[in-house]
């Protein structure tokens, strides 16, 4: 049974609904800040500096040439292969997740131009069930991937989950084997994979896809690796260090190239894209 | 109310009467016959209605035979291979070369420990990233010189700690997807006791994928999925029934060949008839895989892994 109800959500576009409130209190600094001016400079408080949290349509926006991205998902939702329950059944909780987030699934593509540069991007939303990557996130990053072989182009995908969907059990973990396969072809291709991790990248999909990228960005303040604090301190009660996978103890141990702020995550891409793209 | 205790004593039991029996001052043989049908009838009961975490606690049991017992039974000439090259040895994942049906093969495990002290050694079967790195060692040697690659999965997770995230647990599994997918020889998973996430399908994707009876295969453990999504620890019984990890379920949901039968009571109740069992099928399916070309078996293992996954389209 289809769990998606309404085609509406489906394609995506950056066009905004009109916000009533137009001002917004800043959690870390206290300040009252003008949202049309946090909007504008990438979710960035203007008075500390604090990064708010943004959905996938905020991050393509933030990464985009103006008005380059068109929405190329597969259509395709989640199925509960399981017949899964925990405090609700699995198919409310995606019901739940698409009304809050306007998304049928944890995961937008899209072909954009970044930098005058044409590529196929991947984007996780957080906030659909912690970014978790099940089916339909496994099919659509394999999508992606076979899109940027088709058209040549390269494939950026931009990190926010908290691992494996884990009501889609066994189907969810196989979904790590699904997305390498693809990567390889990607390699085969002679593609360049461009991974960005944002806050968090963790669990199944730091396992697997978003590590294999030829180029590893980590935004600044994003947490990266693969067993988070609480997994840790409960099987081997070991104390951990304050920096206990932050983007610098990612960098400082190697696990990704760059640690890159916010506001120059778009430059940063189009810098690196161009490297593998002829006559720049 | 009849669990394994009540049959370990009955066993025991009857084991006492023999003996008297020997000793010839009574005579016991029809009593002993009595209770022997009742046991294997009280046995036959209880496996039957096994619910899916008693078959986790079967999976974990101690007596459990391990990796080594299996290359023990199932391969001759076993030669272990040490070292990751970078930074250790991991005593968790053992890789090796051995002689199967006289045919050298390429052997990568997972080892757990029987004695506390072993099990210190052996982190309780969960590798880090040196082993996970030397696993890929042993497949790229395996491709070098075309020897079949066969893993035996029992680990409940990658070892989660400090020292492994400091060396790229999550990469180094990663790395080993991308490895096994493309690896130009057969190979073939077994699943012996316990399949834990991505610790498992670390060394366990592969053109054929096989699970033992009583072995589990699961992204998290009942335990962690009953913390994380029920808020309880205690309710494991219900998140390993709603995991659906045991051989059985995932045999239904296709994503497993074949689930090889082990003896009424587990394979710790007989080993070398587990071990024999198992050995049958790896033949029959690392016969079958090695008469395909390469190019075949590549494509039809690729096909396997870009196909998993269960969703709905829409139409239009
Ligand atoms: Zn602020």
């Amino acid at each position: 049974m289809p769990i998606f109800k309404d085609k509406h959500y489906f394609r995506v576009n950056l066009e905004r609904e009109p916000d009533e409130n137009l001002w917004m209190t800043c959690k870390a600094c206290g300040e009252l800040v003008f949202k049309q001016r946090v909007r504008e400079s990438d979710n960035i408080c203007p008075h500390c500096g604090e990064y708010f949290f943004l959905t996938a349509k905020e991050r393509i926006e933030s990464l985009i040439d103006e008005r380059s991205f068109v929405d190329i998902s597969q259509p395709i939702v989640a199925e509960d292969p399981l017949s899964f329950v925990d405090s609700k059944p699995y198919p409310q909780r995606i019901e739940e997740a698409q009304e809050a987030t306007g998304l049928a699934g944890a995961i937008i593509i899209g072909s954009a131009v970044i930098s005058s540069i044409p590529v196929v991007l991947g984007v996780m939303d957080f906030r659909f069930i912690g970014g978790s990557m099940g089916s339909v996130m496994g099919e659509q990053i394999c999508h992606g991937m076979e899109e940027a072989i088709g058209r040549r182009s390269p494939f950026v995908l931009v990190s926010s989950s908290g691992g494996a969907r884990i009501q889609e059990g066994i189907f969810s973990l196989l979904q790590m084997a699904k997305t390498a396969a693809v990567r390889g072809r990607l390699a085969a291709e002679r593609l360049p994979f461009i991974s960005v991790m944002t806050y968090p990248t963790s669990g199944g999909v730091q396992a697997s896809i978003a590590s294999l990228g030829d180029v590893i960005i980590a935004e600044r303040g994003a947490m990266i690796g693969f067993a988070g604090r609480r997994v840790i301190q409960n099987t081997i009660a070991e104390e951990l260090p304050k920096d206990y996978q932050t983007d610098l103890f990612a960098l400082e141990h190697g696990l990704i190239d760059r640690v890159v702020k916010r506001e120059d995550l778009r430059a940063e891409l189009g810098n690196v894209l161009g490297f593998f793209v002829e006559g720049r | 109310m009849s669990d394994e205790m009540t049959l370990d004593l009955l066993e025991a039991k009857i084991q006492e009467l023999r003996e008297l029996d020997k000793q010839d001052l009574l005579n016991l043989s029809s009593e002993i016959e009595r209770l022997e049908k009742r046991l294997e009838e009280m046995r036959t009961e209880l496996y039957a209605n096994m619910s899916d975490w008693e078959r986790v606690k079967l999976a974990r049991h101690p007596q459990r035979p391990y990796a080594l017992d299996y290359i023990d039974e199932m391969f001759t000439d076993f030669y272990e291979l040490h070292g990751d090259r970078l930074c250790g040895d991991d005593r968790a994942l053992l890789t090796g070369l051995a002689r199967f049906d006289g045919r050298p093969i390429v052997v990568i495990a997972q080892q757990k420990g029987r004695s506390p002290q072993e099990n210190k050694e052996r982190y309780f079967g969960m590798a880090r990233p040196q082993g996970y790195r030397k696993a890929r060692r042993a497949m790229a040697f395996a491709e070098r010189f075309a020897f079949p690659v066969i893993s035996l999965i029992d680990t409940p997770g990658a070892y989660p700690g400090l020292e492994s995230e400091e060396r790229n647990i999550g990469g180094a599994i990663a790395e080993n997807l991308l490895t096994m997918i493309g690896l130009r020889v057969p190979t073939i998973a077994v699943v012996i006791g316990e399949g834990g996430s991505g610790g498992a399908l670390a060394i366990g994707v592969a053109d054929r994928v096989l699970l033992l009876e009583n072995a589990t295969y699961s992204v998290i453990s009942p335990e962690g999925a009953a913390a994380i999504l029920w808020k309880d620890k205690k309710l494991t019984t219900e998140a390993a029934a709603t995991l659906n990890l045991t051989a059985p379920h995932l045999l239904d949901l296709k994503v497993i060949d074949e689930v090889i039968p082990e003896p009424l009571g587990g394979a710790h109740k007989d080993r070398k008839q587990t071990a024999s069992a198992l050995k049958a099928s790896l033949l029959r399916h690392l016969e079958e895989i090695s008469g395909m070309p390469i190019e075949g078996l590549l494509d039809s293992r690729y096909q396997r892994y870009r196909s998993v996954g269960r969703y709905h389209t829409l139409n239009g």
